[in-house]
């Protein structure tokens, strides 16, 4: 089927959990939004406004209770192939070499061949972690374990990188670093990106477009255009324009606690 | 720096047995109460030459190896059913919890009475000592793979196989290897508790009939042969601990018994 509408197409989602008392919790409220193919999406919003709802259920780790979600024309059955996820922990395997774990999703599905191999190395050559291919997890450090993480969502070429709060755990120094990384590899490899973060500088500084969502229920609340040319470099954080931004955006955090 | 350390251990196990053997020649003490180090060394070596030793210390090792292996096999084989299937774990997790709280030595004698005063009662003391932190750890360390770990795997499109050999299985190690080394401890443990209770040979039934005899440098002699089959057994756990949980560099795991 071939459309004009947008790469991910999500419309009218809800999703409800019931806990243990029967009760029920609505985590998304009539979440719509359209995201074009090669854009950058951060997703912002205080805890417990359901972004890792909606990043689950873009990863297919959840289903929606109602409404419609689409990657490429295909409603979400499951994991996908064309989707690759990036969580809050590196969550290596312990027990495996670095490239190793780059290579697990093709280890799990396919099977690991010379090609996956290759492209296994040009990604930790991507992420400047080749002399470590046969290290093991412990040996490298939490930033160097993220970017095997990044390595091993990208190993079969997804369409859409979807990331959780990727860079959360690491140090601020650290985190810039791989936020300029992030953009320069993802500049390379031409992916639609959905960023989650609770960090409002680090959402304008990667993003195309900044959706504000807001929790109980959890909703979107509004979308910033970020209008600041690419490439971006760190000084950009230091622009009148970017902390119009960010001030917009943390506006609007002002105005929904203000209904609590 | 490792064989600094190891000779001041040594330095330090030197100056003690220096000081014990100083004391029991100044102060005169019988040795009834309390033998001096030479002496034991003396019954350890005429131990050996005598040849009495073997009898029974092949017996105690038969003990503790086939009652170790078949414990922890049974162990493995019922924590990873109750572990993998929910419906035996409701049922039957409240019941392990209640026996954990029985001291398992207490039936040494039950069993001497069924399976009589040869091997066969020391070998079933023996595994039902070491089945129990085996069963445990099992459970425990299926039951401690990370959450995340476990929606990485899915996310990658793992089945239920995949995620339970290349994770849920390599994850339990870590608690498995602190069951086995509890369980180890435990089966010399239960040998010689089974000897003691009723037995024809092993070392607990050789520091009975000593004790009998007032052989007090000779229990020793034999204590130091329990000693030396504990610590090799240990011995042997750590390092294949080391070598099939690499990763894991915490010296302790934790310990679920």
């Amino acid at each position: 089927m071939v459309s004009q509408s947008a790469f991910i197409e999500i419309s009218k989602l809800d999703k409800i959990f019931r806990t243990k008392s029967r009760e029920e919790v609505r985590a998304l409220s009539n979440v719509s939004l359209d995201i074009q193919r090669g854009e950058f999406i951060s997703v912002v919003g205080p805890s417990g406004c359901g972004k890792t709802t909606l990043m689950r259920i873009l990863a297919g780790l959840e289903f929606s209770s109602n409404g419609e979600i689409n990657i490429a024309g295909r409603p979400i059955g499951g994991p996908r192939s064309d989707v690759g996820v990036v969580f809050q922990q590196p969550t290596l395997l312990a027990w495996y070499t670095i490239l190793q774990n780059v290579m697990l999703p093709a280890m799990l599905n396919d099977g690991v061949n010379g090609a996956v191999r290759d492209r296994a190395m040009q990604l930790l050559r991507l992420v400047g972690l080749e002399d470590f291919e046969s290290k093991y997890p412990f040996e490298l450090s939490g930033g160097m374990q993220q970017r095997v993480a990044i390595c091993r969502a990208l190993l079969r070429n997804p369409d859409v990188l979807l990331m959780d709060e990727p860079f959360g755990a690491l140090d601020a120094m650290t985190r810039e670093t791989m936020n300029i990384e992030l953009m320069k590899w993802c500049a390379d490899e031409d992916k639609t990106v959905v960023f989650i973060t609770h960090s409002i500088p680090e959402a304008v500084l990667l993003g195309d477009r900044v959706i504000v969502m807001s929790p109980r229920p959890g909703r979107v609340s509004s979308l910033v255009d970020v209008d600041i040319p690419r490439p971006r470099a760190l000084s950009v954080m230091g622009s009148p324009k970017f902390g119009e931004l960010c001030n917009e955006i943390r506006a609007q955090f002002g105005s929904e606690t203000l209904h609590l | 720096m490792r064989h600094k350390n190891f000779f001041q251990s040594a330095l330090f196990l030197f100056v003690i047995l220096a000081a014990w053997e100083l004391t029991i020649r100044g102060l005169g003490i019988s040795p009834y109460v309390l033998p001096a180090p030479s002496a034991v060394a003396v019954r350890f070596v005429d131990l050996i030459s005598t040849g009495l030793i073997w009898p029974h210390l092949s017996a105690t090792l038969t003990s503790v190896l086939v009652g170790l292996f078949s414990g922890v096999v049974a162990g493995l084989i019922c924590g990873s059913v109750i572990a993998l299937i929910p419906a035996v774990e409701r049922l039957v997790y409240p019941y392990i919890v209640a026996i954990q709280t029985v001291p398992k030595v207490a039936v040494a004698p039950l069993f001497v009475l069924w399976f009589g005063y040869g091997l066969a009662s020391k070998i079933v003391i023996t595994a039902l000592l070491c089945f129990f932190p085996i069963l445990v750890n099992v459970i425990a360390g299926f039951k401690s793979v990370d959450k995340d770990q476990f929606d990485m795997m899915t996310a990658f499109g793992a089945n239920r196989l995949q995620i339970l050999r290349r994770l849920r299985v390599p994850a339990a190690l870590v608690m498995i290897f602190a069951g086995l080394e509890i369980a180890t401890v435990l089966a010399v443990i239960g040998a010689v508790v089974g000897e003691f209770v009723g037995a024809q040979a092993g070392l607990g039934y050789l520091i009975t009939s000593m004790n009998f005899n007032m052989d007090v440098a000779g229990m020793f002699a034999v204590l130091l042969f329990l000693a030396i089959i504990g610590l090799s057994l240990h011995t042997i756990v750590r390092l294949a601990r080391k070598r099939f949980i690499f990763w894991n560099r915490s010296e302790t795991a934790a310990i679920a018994s």
